[in-house]
C-alpha cells in the first residue's frame, strides 16, 4: 500500500459517552466506523484527518428498533445487519436492497449506514432511501441530541451540517405509506459505484429522491407535486430533467445520467400515471 | 496486541491501524491471503472474522483484536473446497483463490447457485469466467457430508 499508516493514530473508547468527550476535545479527530473507505483515501492521499475515533466496538450504536411510527437504525448498523432485520425487511424493503447493491459481501459486512450518511458522497446507495422517506440524522454530542433531516443534513458537494463534536448516532424513518421502489444503475451489479440512483414511493403523495445527478443526493419536489396532480409521464420528465444537475465524470456522462434518470421514472411512475 | 488466528493465540507489537491483511503476512508469516486491488473491490484478501467474510485490506487490526480470524490457511491442506477448485479447474493464475475459497465457506451447507453468485459477487476472477469456480463450489456442497460450516471444517491448530 501507498498510504503510510505509521503516522495515523486510533482511540478506542470504551463507551459512548467516552467518544463524546474526545470529540469535544478534539476537533480533528474523526470517527471511525467500518474503516471501508479509511485506507482507500489514505492511498489516494485524499484522506482527512490523522486522529480516529474508532466507534465500532460502541454496540449501543448498532441497535435496530422499532418505537410507535419511528423505525432507528444506529449509525453502526451494518448493511449485513439492515439486510437481515425484520423490522427493515418489513418497514423499508428499498433500504434491504441498497443495502444488497453495496459492494460485495465483504462490505456488507463492515460498511454502516451512519458511514454511508457521514461519507456524504453524491453516489451514495443509500442516501436516495433515506431522502425519499423523510429520514432525520440523530447528532449526539456532550452538548445534546439534535435532529436534522436528511434533505438538509447535505450543505454541498461532500460537505454537512455535523459539527467536529458531534457524532452521527442514528438514522430515524417514519412510516412511509405507499410502495416503494429502488433502483442503481451502474456498470455491473456487485462492486460497482452508481452512475445513476433512485429511490422513490409510489402512492398518494409520490415522493422521488436521486443520487449522482447533483453535488448532493435531491429530492424532486416539482417532480413529486406534478405526478401527484396527475401529470402525464412525458411532463413529469420533463420537470425531472429541470430539476437535476448532473456532469461528466470517471463513471458516465451528463446526457446519459440525464436519459436514465428519466428513464427510471418511467419505469417507476408510467403504469401509475397512465391507469 | 492481542490476535487469535485460525485458533492460535498471538501476542504483537504491532501498530494498531496497520492493516489486517500486513499482519496476518508479515507478522504471522500467513502469506496464503493475497492482495489484489487493496480497496476492497477484488476480495482477494478474503478472511474470516466471526465467521463472516471480509476484506483484510480495509481492516485496522486493532478493530479485530477480539475476533476469531480465519485464512485460507486454517482450512487445512485437504479441503473438499481445494480439491473441487483443483477437479473442476476454477483456478488459474491463482491470484483470487485464496479469498474465493474464504468467501465460499461462509456460504453455508449446499448453496443453490444464485447464492453462490451473490456470495462470489464480491470476488473478481480475470481467468476462469466464473462458470469452473461456481462448479467447483456446488461440487464441494456435494462432496462434502460435513457442509461448509465453519466450525466443523477448520483444521485443528
Amino acid at each position: 500500500m501507498r498510504g503510510r499508516v505509521a503516522e495515523l493514530e486510533l482511540r478506542r473508547p470504551r463507551s459512548l459517552r467516552e467518544a463524546l468527550d474526545a470529540l469535544r476535545d478534539d476537533p480533528e479527530l474523526v470517527p471511525l466506523a467500518g474503516a471501508t473507505d479509511l485506507y482507500v483515501s489514505l492511498n489516494f492521499g485524499t484522506l482527512e484527518g490523522r486522529r480516529f475515533l474508532d466507534l465500532w466496538p460502541l454496540r449501543i450504536l448498532r441497535r435496530i428498533t422499532e418505537k410507535d411510527d419511528v423505525l432507528s437504525i444506529g449509525a453502526l448498523a451494518t448493511y449485513t445487519a439492515m439486510i437481515r432485520s425484520r423490522a427493515v425487511r418489513t418497514r423499508l424493503p428499498m433500504l434491504v436492497a441498497a443495502s444488497r447493491e453495496v459492494g460485495g459481501v465483504q462490505i456488507q459486512n463492515r460498511g454502516t449506514l451512519g458511514g454511508n450518511v457521514a461519507n456524504a458522497s453524491p453516489a451514495a446507495d443509500t442516501l436516495p432511501v433515506l431522502a425519499a422517506v423523510d429520514a432525520t440524522v440523530v447528532l449526539a454530542s456532550r452538548a445534546g441530541e439534535r435532529r436534522v433531516p436528511i434533505t438538509r443534513f447535505y450543505t454541498g458537494y461532500r460537505a454537512t451540517v455535523k459539527r467536529s463534536d458531534e457524532l452521527i448516532a442514528a438514522i430515524e424513518i417514519p412510516r412511509v405509506e405507499g410502495e416503494q421502489y429502488f433502483r442503481k444503475v451502474g456498470t455491473r451489479a456487485a462492486q460497482a459505484i452508481s452512475k445513476v440512483v433512485m429511490a422513490a414511493v409510489r402512492g398518494a403523495t409520490p415522493r422521488i429522491a436521486l443520487g449522482s445527478v447533483a453535488p448532493t443526493v435531491v429530492r424532486l419536489p416539482q417532480t413529486e407535486k406534478a405526478l401527484s396532480d396527475g401529470a402525464a409521464i412525458d411532463d413529469a420528465v420533463r420537470l425531472l430533467e429541470s430539476e437535476i444537475e448532473p456532469i461528466d465524470d470517471v463513471r458516465s456522462t451528463a446526457e446519459y445520467r440525464r436519459r436514465v434518470a428519466g428513464n427510471l421514472l418511467r419505469e417507476c411512475f408510467a403504469t401509475r400515471a397512465s391507469a | 496486541m492481542h490476535l487469535t488466528v485460525n485458533g492460535a493465540e498471538w501476542e504483537l507489537a504491532i501498530h494498531p491501524m496497520k492493516r489486517l491483511l500486513d499482519v496476518l503476512r508479515e507478522d504471522c508469516g500467513l502469506t496464503g491471503t493475497k492482495e489484489g486491488c487493496g480497496e476492497g473491490e477484488c476480495g482477494a484478501c478474503t478472511v474470516l472474522v466471526d465467521d463472516a467474510p471480509v476484506c483484510a485490506c480495509l481492516i485496522p487490526v486493532a478493530q479485530v483484536s477480539d475476533c476469531r480470524i480465519i485464512t485460507i490457511e486454517g482450512l487445512g491442506d485437504d479441503h473438499p473446497l481445494q480439491r473441487a477448485f483443483m477437479d473442476e479447474v476454477g483456478a488459474q493464475c491463482g491470484s483470487c483463490t485464496p479469498g474465493m475459497i474464504m468467501a465460499a465457506v461462509a456460504l453455508g451447507a449446499k448453496p443453490s447457485l444464485q447464492r453462490i453468485r451473490t456470495g462470489l459477487a464480491g470476488n473478481l476472477c480475470r481467468c476462469t469466467g466464473y462458470e469452473a469456480i461456481y462448479r467447483a463450489v456446488r461440487r464441494a456442497a456435494q462432496t462434502s457430508e460435513r457442509g461448509s460450516n465453519v466450525e466443523s471444517e477448520i483444521a485443528s491448530p
